[in-house]
């Protein structure tokens, strides 16, 4: 399927400076203060050397945490409206895990489900991934278990994997294309490699398929309640997850004009589905965690026939309590119903 | 240790609890909060210097509260936040038992008298590094420090870990979760960032037991802990006061006194 080749670390810069000077800005992760960030970058100096994933997700660079929707200025008699216009800049998105670069994919499902969003469509057009196979993995990661690999190509418009001085490439999609036709020269003939054996050893820790087979039978059991004990219920999972697409509309406005935004939420928040009634379907925090799961491993499949997690393991990390959504998936995977 | 276990396993077996609490080796080798309901349950829990969570953060939340009465392992940090929550009458005397770890050093209590007279015992400071991020912080201008706090903050997307690991942000329904009116912009824009670590800054002056569990559960790394702190050692400059340590409600900032030297107070 895909076209493979090498390129040479040396290579790469030019390559960074092919791009910005197609006009496109590059993201990359950045080493900061002992974390990793996602940054603009001009040069691959920059990008950190030793990383297994940034914090954050990428998902902010088509759906950003506030996006401005629409405003209006109200006079008496009158109301001026204006439809918000996206602000897309062409931007390659350089580094991502392929975990990670698969996530479009689960937010694409929602964003042009029954309505196409042109806020989320006008940025992801703009969008190309140059994903970096990853030769390590950690506790937290378990993209094996969800479909995926630690050298996957599905999400990347380019993949690189590192070889000895350079990468392997595989360029899979029109849009990789396009990259590598920026500078054809760089890309050197290779092919040869065995990907399997430098690729991170990630075991396969539960069976999805049954869990995702199960998780209805499960709606009433203990697993959850007892797993959630001590979550805190903050949106630390949810904002760092490359999947999660929930979002909370809110007016900002004053008697004389406003704006509509639309924010990231989570589903951990005690009041994300409270009625106005005063109602709540999802009182308890046992409920709100086992909405998580289930979004991800059992509405997902069914509305949209794919996965809503796709493994990076980014919710456990960041979690301040240690929820380890792993652990907690071969722990529901293994509860007799 | 061993004599938290075995006191621990104790209480189980004796249905003196309901539940111990207290920390368990996580997810490369950080620890987490563990809730031992049966007495083996227990042999999870460790306990090392690299415990570090303010476990109080559980003390008022409705799913512990059901439970029972839950034995907490409280470090110096979590003995505060359990007396001022006392004090605040957001639990009762006797509601948790505290198993109160001071180094090698057990002592079980359970009410906010002798939790105050354990603290006494106590001297309390701020950590090395904190200290003197703080003294940094001090020593710069005034649009130096506003440009280090616009900085920081600018990665602040409010999924409130910080407000939700403090165990004196136990509002049922905080401000900043109010739409209808809005008292504080609820999206994470600048000003919607920086009015949320002005207001929890502010809440918590004078409230703050220095834990630092805030800037430890910043997904990004952004050290809140120090506004807090900040705030926390003006009230006690100012008044002398701190969180943490009476068993009864001496707050500086709620204090009507008729004989206050201030007289636009009178």
């Amino acid at each position: 399927m895909a076209n493979t080749f090498k390129l040479s670390q040396e290579s790469l810069g030019s390559l960074f400076a092919a791009l910005r000077k197609d006009g496109r800005r590059i993201l990359a992760p950045v080493a900061a203060d002992g974390r990793v960030d996602l940054k603009e970058v001009e040069a691959p100096a920059q990008v950190a050397a030793d990383y297994i994933q940034s914090v954050l997700s990428a998902k902010e660079v088509v759906f950003p945490k506030v996006e401005r929707l629409l405003s209006y200025t109200t006079a008496p008699g009158k109301v001026d409206l204006k439809d918000a216009e996206p602000n897309a800049v062409p931007t390659v998105l350089f580094g991502v895990r392929p975990c990670e670069a698969k996530g479009f994919g689960a937010l694409d499902a929602v964003f042009n489900w029954d309505y196409r969003d042109k806020f989320f469509n006008a940025r992801i057009e703009k969008l190309a991934v140059i994903g970096v196979g990853c030769t390590k993995a950690d506790e937290s990661c378990f993209c094996t278990s969800v479909g995926g690999g630690p050298v996957d190509t599905a999400g990347s418009d380019i993949l690189l994997t590192p070889i000895e001085g350079g990468y392997l490439v595989e360029v899979c999609t029109e849009k990789g294309a396009a990259i590598q036709a920026l500078a054809p020269d760089l890309f050197k003939p290779g092919s040869g490699v065995d990907k399997a054996a430098i690729a991170a050893k990630v075991a396969p820790a539960f069976d999805q398929p049954a869990l995702t087979a199960k998780l209805p039978g499960l709606f009433e059991n203990g697993v959850w309640a007892d797993q959630s004990l001590r979550c805190i219920g903050c949106g630390a999972c949810a904002f760092v997850c490359p999947t999660c697409v929930c979002f909370d509309i809110q007016e900002e406005a004053d008697p004389k004009k406003g704006e509509r935004l639309r924010c990231w939420d989570s589903c951990g928040f005690h009041m994300f589905t409270l009625h106005a009634s005063g109602h709540n379907p999802r009182e308890v925090q046992g409920a709100r965690w086992r909405q998580r799961v289930y979004h991800k491993f059992s509405y997902y499949p069914e509305r949209y026939d794919r996965l809503g997690c796709v493994g990076c393991g980014k919710c456990t990390r960041a979690c301040p309590v240690d929820m380890n959504l792993k652990e907690h998936l071969i722990e529901a995977a293994g509860v007799t119903a | 240790m061993e004599a938290v276990i075995r006191r621990a396993k104790e209480l189980l077996e004796k249905g003196e609890v309901k539940a111990v609490l207290g920390y368990a080796q996580g997810t490369g080798g950080v620890r987490r909060p563990h809730f031992a309901k049966r007495p083996d349950q227990v042999d999870k829990l460790v306990l090392d210097a690299t415990c570090a969570q303010n476990l109080a953060v559980y003390a008022t939340k409705h799913e512990v509260k059901k439970l029972g009465k839950v034995a907490i392992v409280a470090l110096p940090g979590t003995q505060r936040a359990l007396i001022q929550l006392m004090a605040e009458r957001q639990i009762r005397d006797g509601e948790v038992a505290i198993l109160a770890v001071d180094g090698a050093e057990l002592k079980e209590l359970d009410s906010a008298q002798g939790l105050e007279e354990h603290l006494a015992l106590k001297t309390q400071a701020l950590d090395a590094k904190d200290k003197a991020k703080l003294a940094e912080l001090e020593a710069m201008s005034t649009e130096a420090r506003w440009a280090y706090w616009q900085e920081e903050l600018s990665r602040c997307m409010k999924c409130y870990a910080c407000r939700n690991s403090c165990p004196m942000c136990y509002c049922e329904h905080c401000t900043m979760d109010c739409n209808r009116p809005q008292w504080v912009p609820v999206a994470s824009h600048a000003l919607g960032n920086l009015e949320y670590h002005m207001v929890r800054t502010m809440h918590l002056a004078g409230r703050c037991l220095e834990c630092g569990d805030c800037g430890r559960a910043c997904p990004v790394g952004i050290p809140v802990h120090l506004l807090t702190f900040s705030a926390e050692e003006t009230i006690h400059e100012l008044f002398g006061q701190r969180a943490g340590r009476k068993a009864k409600l001496d707050y500086a900032l709620s204090t009507f006194k008729t004989d206050d030297k201030e007289s636009f107070i009178r």
